[in-house]
């Protein structure tokens, strides 16, 4: 890597620099700053304000289930009240949460790592962000309509959707507005990635973190198209008389599953790609040495997000398929394991005879190696086909994927977080802030999802409200670090805020070992990144 | 070799748990009752210390690296960052371990594909929130019966302690004789449903309009417990599976007890029924069907569920309200959902549960009392 990023940069600092102060008067400012701005860095803080408050919605949410879940029987909520946030809370978690924080970290990121003065558009960026809130307000708003929100499942299979109120309608136009931002967003990306590299910045001498997002954001232009026909059939089907996946009709309610799970499958790369390339590098900073297998990297990210194309069905290995499919979908999902290992071993390699040190960023990156990987077992027992059998729809797929989500996704946005606030806001964070922030959220995180591994194996199925008697300690220990783990990210916020509102002021180089275009930048980076394009050797 | 790496691995998880022999297993999959069930329980056994020696190495490695490379005891940063030999040894060795997973496993779903060659074969119907059993050919034909759940609602709900079974018991078992290959069809009358009996190794999604199977051959005898799996709606947790296995004379026995029952079931949809009878039964229905819903006081849920106790439907004449209970009705609160139709039931028990709502809750209905033979007549 090191001579992929070791780039000099001409003058164009000192010269960003001049400009970034002057920029600003010409600019409005207060709300309409907001509103109008086309500015990268702009669009991209409210993209991960925007995230963090969906996702302390959906923390609200999981709290919610975890509560009424802390004892059997029904305490709190009613049934269908309950299937309300078990939806809200993935949809929001999802659509909300974990990939607008992606979007809003290659906004920061992608220009200042290639060394571009912006986004290569910058008003449909502005577009792609503004999107957001009326989607979210969509989502909340549905709560409160005859027969609340949906309650049929993040994944909305028919034909339970058709049963559902006005709620269910209000999330369809919400996904559909989201997935368009989600798609101009990444065509953003792409052209911006592919046309607008600082010269000599070949495609193999690009940052990580850049490549895992064009690689994510080509899998996001495949697959919301194909979300959104989905989506659009339930609705026909709900208001027009179609019955695409009404069986009395003609239709195949099956159908419905595969054609979402071949938005589905890949979605869940699109979700932790970008995390890959975070802790990229986090881990060769820490370590004070290149990362190790930049190009197998490369090509490791390529082969899971082609392979993600062809293992849908093993979410759904219970419905009923031929043997001949389920072997297939079995053998390809056991091979997305080949590349995932190699990743794993990549950045094992590079924390390798470095020289650590355990700074907030990579306690967080290898919080996230040790955890994601234990998500990354248990995923290989669920692509086992006969094994899935027993824990399909149990508490065990439910342990799985907040271990590959949360501990995946969420940890190596934090870490990402404090390895480029400084830059981003010309401070330091509070070092001890962040340490706690990590070993709370590490340890409740265990505390809650672990035991569900117990649940699921013994046999609770996921989505009840209720549960026979058996399963009451597990419940308790989970629900115990579900609230403990929903506070320890208020740590997170206070320390955000602490870092914005002043600090120790940060070098340009922040960390010792921090190696890319962006630490050439001074801290906080200008408004207006590269003007003069930097050289690259 | 492998029945010794089972005991290892499951005599240290019994230690764990101090699992009394009774108690369902509360760290690992239920105690397997059919080959298919062994099999799995071996497979992730297997896996299971494939991934532990992998987990070990890896963080071992992991923290060996952690504790030793550290910039605080002096390490200073090797500069090395290629090696295309263990490239690819990473990528070939986890290869062969994971074509060494999947060999296994293959075998097994060829297994628990093989549906053929049933000794008795049972129609399974997903409803919203019950299941349905048909007995379609082998000992038994003929036998149908709804399975619902029993648990009481004072007992979910906090008032009552909750008893041994709880949410986990019904009125009708699934009954099968032991030692037979009994083929599961399963189908839904709704939504998606999954029937689950962990300890037979069986789960099979119940579509709507498709037909599935599955199948398995239950080696004891006992009741084995399991429950939908595919959120199917506002009750989902509350629509368990119970499979009572017998032995071959037992089965036999049961059968014809079936037989008896289901004689007299039609002897009683002939005759007049009394109001103080149908009103007794009509309870029960209520209580088990209807209360899901329309709450046991008959008061509804605002927004969600009609009342019934004031309702002008069940003030108004008896037959309007005995074809909206076997069809059921677009929602009230919500266009798009829908009060199920109850035309499962027996005619005797929509009889029961129609009078019950028309003299319950002050509720005083003109006439008071329909007879079984009204409903086979809307029928």
């Amino acid at each position: 890597m090191s001579q992929t990023t070791a780039a000099t940069v001409a003058h164009a600092n000192d010269h960003a620099l001049d400009h970034g102060d002057h920029a600003h008067g010409h600019h409005p400012t207060g709300l309409m700053r907001w509103l109008t701005t086309t500015n990268h860095k702009d669009i991209g803080t409210m993209y991960l304000w925007f995230s963090f408050t969906m996702f302390l919605m959906g923390g609200v949410l999981a709290l919610g289930i975890r509560a009424e879940l802390f004892k059997p029987g029904l305490q709190l909520w009613h049934p269908e009240f309950f299937n309300q946030l078990t939806t809200m809370h993935g949809i929001i978690m999802v659509f909300g949460a974990i990939m607008p924080a992606f979007v809003g970290f290659a906004n920061w990121l992608v220009p200042i790592q290639i060394g571009a003065p912006d986004m290569a558009f910058a008003r449909m960026n502005n577009w792609s962000f503004w999107l957001l809130p009326p989607a979210a307000l969509l989502l909340v708003i549905s709560f409160f309509v005859p027969g609340g929100a949906t309650a049929g499942g993040w994944t909305l299979y028919a034909p339970l959707t058709s049963q559902m109120g006005p709620g269910m309608d209000l999330a369809i136009f919400a996904l559909h507005i989201l997935g368009a931002s989600s798609i101009m967003g990444s065509i953003n990306i792409v052209v911006t990635i592919l046309n607008m590299r600082a010269p000599g910045m070949t495609m193999m001498k690009m940052p990580m973190f850049v490549w895992t997002w064009l690689i994510t954001a080509y899998l996001l232009i495949a697959v919301m198209p194909v979300l959104a026909g989905a989506i659009t059939m339930t609705l026909t089907d709900r208001h027009f008389g179609t019955s695409f996946f009404n069986a009395a009709g003609g239709g195949d309610p099956v159908m419905y599953q595969h054609v979402f799970w071949f938005f589905g499958h890949p979605e869940v790369y699109i979700m932790i790609l970008p995390a890959f390339g975070i802790v990229s590098h986090v881990i060769p900073a820490f370590a004070r040495k290149p990362l190790f297998g930049y190009s197998s990297m490369v090509y490791a990210t390529s082969s899971i997000a082609i392979l993600s194309f062809i293992v849908w069905a093993h979410h759904m290995f219970v419905v009923g398929m031929p043997a001949a499919g389920v072997l297939f979908f079995m053998y390809a999902t056991v091979l997305i394991a080949v590349p995932t290992g190699v990743k794993v071993f990549n950045w094992l390699a590079t924390m390798w005879r470095g020289s650590m040190t355990f700074e907030t960023p990579m306690l967080f990156a290898v919080g996230f190696l040790f955890v994601f990987t234990m998500g990354g077992f248990t995923g290989l027992v669920c692509a086992i086909a006969p094994i899935d059998l027993q824990i399909q729809d149990t508490y065990y797929v439910v342990a799985h994927f907040h271990y590959v989500l949360v501990a995946g996704s969420l940890f190596a946005l934090f870490s990402g977080t404090y390895f480029w606030l400084p830059k981003w806001t010309g401070h330091m964070y509070n070092e001890a802030m962040g340490k706690t922030h990590f070993w709370l959220s590490l340890i409740f995180f265990n505390i809650t999802f672990f035991p569900m591994h117990f649940l699921g194996l013994a046999g609770m199925p996921r989505r009840i409200p209720d549960y026979a008697t058996q399963f009451a300690d597990f419940n308790m220990i989970a629900s115990i670090g579900a609230f403990g783990f929903g506070f320890s990210q208020l740590i997170f916020l206070a320390g955000v805020v602490k870092c914005i509102r002043g600090g120790e002021k940060a070098t340009a180089q922040v960390w010792e070992g921090a190696e890319g275009l962006e630490w050439t930048l001074p801290s906080p980076a200008p408004y207006h990144s590269f003007e003069v394009p930097p050289q690259v050797k | 070799m492998k029945y010794l790496s089972r005991s290892l691995f499951g005599g240290a998880v019994a230690l764990m748990s101090s699992v009394v022999l009774a108690e369902p297993a509360k760290y690992l999959f239920q105690p397997p009752v059919t080959s298919v069930a062994r099999d799995i329980f071996d497979l992730h056994t297997s896996m299971m210390w494939i991934i532990t020696v992998i987990f070990v190495a890896v963080f071992g490695v992991m923290f060996y690296s952690i504790w030793k490379h550290r910039k605080s005891v002096g390490h200073k940063a090797a500069q090395f960052h290629e090696s295309t030999t263990v490239e690819i040894a990473w990528t070939i060795v986890p290869m062969i371990i994971l074509i060494g997973m999947a060999f296994p496993a293959t075998r097994v779903v060829l297994e628990y594909k093989d549906t053929s060659n049933p000794d008795l074969t049972v129609k399974a119907t997903g409803y919203q929130w019950k299941w349905g059993y048909d007995y379609i050919k082998g000992e038994g034909e003929g036998i149908s019966m709804l399975s619902t759940l029993t648990t009481p609602l004072d007992q979910i709900e906090g008032d009552a302690p909750k008893g041994e079974n709880y949410l986990r018991e019904v009125d009708n078992m699934l009954t099968v004789p032991v030692g037979k290959k009994v083929r599961i069809l399963t189908t839904a009358d709704d939504v998606i449903h999954s029937f689950w009996v962990p300890e037979f190794g069986v789960k099979q999604d119940a579509i709507p309009g498709f037909v599935r199977d599955t199948w398995f051959r239950a080696e004891k005898e006992g009741i084995y417990r399991g429950q939908c799996v595919e959120l199917c709606g506002k009750n989902h947790g509350f629509m368990p599976i119970v499979v009572n296995v017998l032995s071959a004379d037992k089965y036999t026995a049961w059968v014809a007890s079936q037989k008896t029952a289901s004689v007299g079931a039609a002897d009683d949809a002939a005759r007049e029924w009394t109001k103080e009878e149908l009103m007794a039964r009509g309870e029960k229905a209520y209580a088990s069907v209807c209360a899901a819903c329309h709450q046991p006081t008959g008061q509804g849920l605002a927004n969600a569920f009609p009342a019934l106790a004031g309702s002008k439907v069940v003030a108004g004449p008896a037959i309007d309200q005995i074809k909206l209970v076997l069809g059921g009705r677009k929602g009230v609160f919500m266009p798009n959902s829908q009060m199920p139709a109850q035309s499962m039931l027996s005619d005797t028990d929509i009889a029961a549960a129609v009078t019950y709502t028309r003299n319950a809750w002050g509720n005083h209905a003109d006439p008071a009392i329909v007879q079984p033979s009204a409903v086979k007549a809307a029928r």
